[in-house]
């Protein structure tokens, strides 16, 4: 049994099931998003799909829709606050977009572009966080993690391998790889795994392949991110 | 080595190679062999067929877990407002210079490791520490020298005094729980007298809502998990009782274990539940024994187990399983997830656990109070319960006080007191703040003090601190912050972040670096964590620095120096570096802050 509900003041149609965020995008409207993935279940941790509905925040991403809602979602009072969570993900980890191969193909650097985010705002963390550069095809930065479980995911329900998990709590929360010596090359991944090509952000790099498309002619520097997810389902 | 990965299989053995019982499987290798070293958690995973980064993965979340080495004897001082108040630092520093370890760390030879930890539940006779996991209260001077010295010799913590791992119960008040006698069985046998759809009826007319601070009416709990399919259902009791400053739960299960056990069977005779299982905090690991052999007597007098009572069809058991120090499975769902061998992280809702619980399977998670006071409706009815108490709020209601009072402990009065009655009675001079509730509660000022204890006024899950003319609010808010940036699970963002930027915002406001737009993104923050957050912990968070800046500002302002803007590092220092390279250390090599402001 589906229905309708009104998503910032227009009508969108949905099935019985579909989350807020799912009805939206089908019917044109995007919602940021870093955790979740179309390919996924939702996983509810970046927090950028936060809607109102009958002046509650929830997240779009989780919630299933029901009929007569009324959802906000593209306000200067949601956008600010997403805008302060790409901030927190921002300080948090060590994200240099000038110098980071992943810039113009990064959803975090797009999202900021987006929401128009022109500082960190907040006091740098500055984690020390090591490399891990030991497989012959991947790299791991684990500086820009934002722990959207995007890999973990994909490896343990895809690649049906669990070469990713988190450890640690808290701020200090941290990405692991399957091996007891916490080498990449020790474990099972392979860069044909769909795990190689999941991460929203530049953890998980592809060797030999950096600049082979120049920055400025990238993903999201041809048009912005809530234009590239609508056209391209992601 | 070889010793290690032996000590883990045979944990792993004991609890049949069930994955699910990963968690109980961590804490059983460290107890053997005093951490979880590499080589154990890859044995772990081998034999539970599980990932090994998924075994890293728990082992790390729970701070009573340790994947490096710790000291032979681990100290964890409790590290709660109320405890430093009645000199938990000092005697930690006293402590670490008889060692000669730093806080935090381990001795040279590897004998001790001292740190702090959140509220260890004994804000009645603190200050407390845990050693190796048990519980020591009512330290002073005298106690530390002792215990150093105790430590330096080597002397097991099994031949320590007996003195001091002695626990109070400390009940001041008693009501309608802790007032009256109670047989083993009567409350079972009265409710199954009225057939199991008659209970759930003396129940919904009771209003019983959960004591463990949300609210919820248990009869409506009850009966969707009856309702929902499935066949193998499974009652919970939550004794994650983590919240700082309150203790109502340890004495429950040091005083009224017949009573939980009890409360857990009636709610397994409402929704058909076969399966029962007690979470434990790690704190109070001290009380396993205990409640084992309650557990024992049970089954031997048939309260537990096939045939309960002799009635056909009435099977239900209870298992113990033990937390690791972590506040954030006192949250339902993270709870289930910690009982599933996982990490604490709470999940998306819904589906709620009446409906997909414990592996999947329709679950009632209650409160330890909540699941007591059930043996009083059964035994005397839903509405003598309800005669009690205020319409909303109906029954009594356990209080763990503790803090400037002459006389903490545990007080049972009915729904509806005032806080001022409750101060009078608690032996409160002077008192300035109460915080009601635990750091998640609410800050009481002193004009506020005739409002009640309700869910419909001032709701709490039983914390009730109190704070004289002599403290201070922003100190209070500020330690109530990092116990939430320490306990924070770091699933979503607003949480992880925010409690740790607002962390550094109270300490740097500490510091005497505070500024005007400090204020604001605190307050920026505050808001952040309320809105965004995905569960109860992040939300609730900022509650006590919302408060204390509304109701005790002047505490925030005297901090401030007068400049809307002021890093929290000091910019010359940092300067420091660039002078080193350049061999200068002359005045225009310095910034003059005069000048600057």
């Amino acid at each position: 049994m589906g229905g309708t509900f009104l998503f910032d003041g227009r009508p969108v149609p949905f099935e019985e099931g579909q989350t807020i965020l799912q009805a939206a995008r089908a019917a044109g409207h995007y919602i940021p998003h870093l955790c979740w993935h179309p390919d996924f279940p939702p996983h509810g941790s970046c927090k950028l799909c936060i809607v109102k509905v009958g002046g509650r925040h929830v997240s779009s991403c989780a919630l299933p829709a029901r009929d007569g809602m009324e959802v906000e979602s593209n306000t200067p009072e949601i956008n600010g606050e997403r805008r302060a969570l790409l901030q927190m993900l921002f300080v948090e980890g060590n994200h240099f977009c000038p110098s980071c191969e992943k810039s113009g193909n990064c959803q975090l650097q797009a999202l900021a572009y987006e929401l128009d985010m022109s500082s960190a705002r907040f006091a740098h963390f500055y984690p020390d966080r090591p490399v891990d550069a030991s497989h012959p095809d991947v790299l791991l930065d684990f500086n820009r993690c934002i722990f959207c479980e995007l890999c973990v995911r994909a490896s343990r329900d895809v690649d049906h391998k669990g070469v990713f998990a988190l450890t640690g709590r808290g701020i200090r929360k941290h990405l692991v790889v399957n091996a007891e010596s916490g080498r990449l090359a020790d474990t099972d991944f392979a860069v044909s795994d769909r795990a190689a090509d999941i991460c929203p952000v530049g953890v998980i790099l592809h060797k030999r392949v950096g600049f082979a498309v120049p920055i400025g002619e990238r993903k999201y520097d041809e048009a912005s991110i809530s234009i590239v997810a609508m056209e391209k389902g992601e | 080595m070889q010793d290690a990965e032996r000590i883990a299989a045979q944990a792993v053995e004991r609890h049949r190679r069930e994955p699910s019982q990963l968690l109980q499987i961590l804490i059983e290798t460290q107890d053997g062999i005093g951490h979880l070293p590499a080589a154990s958690l890859t044995r772990i995973a081998d034999l539970l067929e599980l990932p090994r980064a998924r075994v890293e993965g728990v082992a790390g979340f729970y701070s009573f877990l340790h994947t490096e080495p710790v000291g032979r004897y681990r100290v964890l001082f409790s590290d709660n407002i109320i405890d430093r108040m009645l000199g938990s630092r000092g005697l930690m520093e006293s402590l670490c210079r008889r060692l000669e370890v730093a806080p935090g760390e381990v001795s040279a030879g590897g004998e001790a490791s001292v740190d702090t930890t959140s509220c260890t539940g004994m804000g009645d006779q603190g200050p407390a520490i845990l050693v190796n996991g048990l519980a020591v209260t009512r330290l002073d001077e005298a106690r530390i020298e002792r215990i150093a010295s105790l430590v330096r010799a080597g002397t097991p913590v099994a031949e320590w005094p007996a003195e001091y791992f002695r626990i109070d119960d400390n009940i001041r008040r008693r009501g309608a729980l802790l007032g009256e006698d109670f047989v083993p069985g009567a409350a079972l046998q009265a409710a199954m007298a009225r057939g199991r759809q008659g209970w759930l009826e003396e129940m919904r007319i009771s209003g019983l809502r959960g004591r463990g601070g949300a609210g919820f009416t248990t009869a409506v709990k009850w009966m969707a998990c009856r309702d929902a399919p499935g066949a193998d259902k499974v009652v919970v009791c939550n004794a994650d009782e983590g919240e700082p400053g309150t203790f109502k739960d340890r004495v429950l299960l040091a005083s009224q274990a017949e009573r939980i056990f009890e409360g857990m069977t009636l709610a397994a005779w409402a929704t058909g539940a076969r399966q029962g299982l007690l979470y434990l905090r790690g704190e109070y690991r001290y009380l396993l024994k205990h409640l084992r052999a309650v557990l024992a007597l049970r089954r031997a007098a048939g309260l537990l187990g096939a045939r309960i009572l002799g009635e056909g069809g009435f099977d239900f058991d209870i298992d113990i399983h033990l937390g690791a120090g972590a506040y954030v499975c006192g949250e339902e769902t993270a709870l289930l997830e910690s009982l599933e061998g996982k990490r604490g992280t709470p999940r998306i809702r819904p589906p709620f656990p009446v409906t997909h619980g414990y592996l999947g399977r329709p679950t009632v998670v209650n409160n330890v109070e909540t699941l007591a006071k059930t043996t009083l409706i059964a035994l005397q009815g839903g509405a003598a319960f309800a005669a009690t108490g205020t319409p909303q709020s109906t029954g009594t209601k356990l209080l763990s006080i503790s803090g400037d009072c002459a006389y903490p402990g545990v007080y049972e009065y009915p729904f509806g007191v005032t806080i001022e009655h409750v101060l009078e009675d608690c032996g409160a001079h002077d008192p300035q703040v109460v915080q009601v509730g635990g750091a998640s509660g609410v800050t009481i000022a002193g004009h506020e003090f005739h409002r009640r204890i309700a869910f419909e006024d001032v709701p709490t899950a039983g914390a009730f601190m109190v704070f004289d003319g002599r403290r201070d609010p922003f100190e209070m808010a500020r330690n109530f912050v990092h116990f939430f940036a320490h306990e924070s699970c770091g699933f979503c963002t607003p949480c992880r972040v925010g409690t740790a930027l607002l962390k550094g915002y109270m300490d740097k406001l500490a510091s005497g670096k505070g500024a005007k737009m400090d204020l604001a993104d605190i307050e920026w923050l505050d808001r952040l964590l309320k809105n965004a957050s995905h569960c109860g912990l992040g939300s609730s968070a900022p509650n006590p620095v919302i408060d204390t800046l509304i109701k005790f500002r002047p505490a925030y302002e005297r901090r401030l120096v007068s400049l809307d803007f002021k890093p929290a590092f000091d910019l010359d220092a940092a300067l420091e570096t660039a002078r080193r390279m350049t061999g200068r250390d002359d005045p225009a090599a310095h910034l003059d802050w005069r000048e600057e402001v």
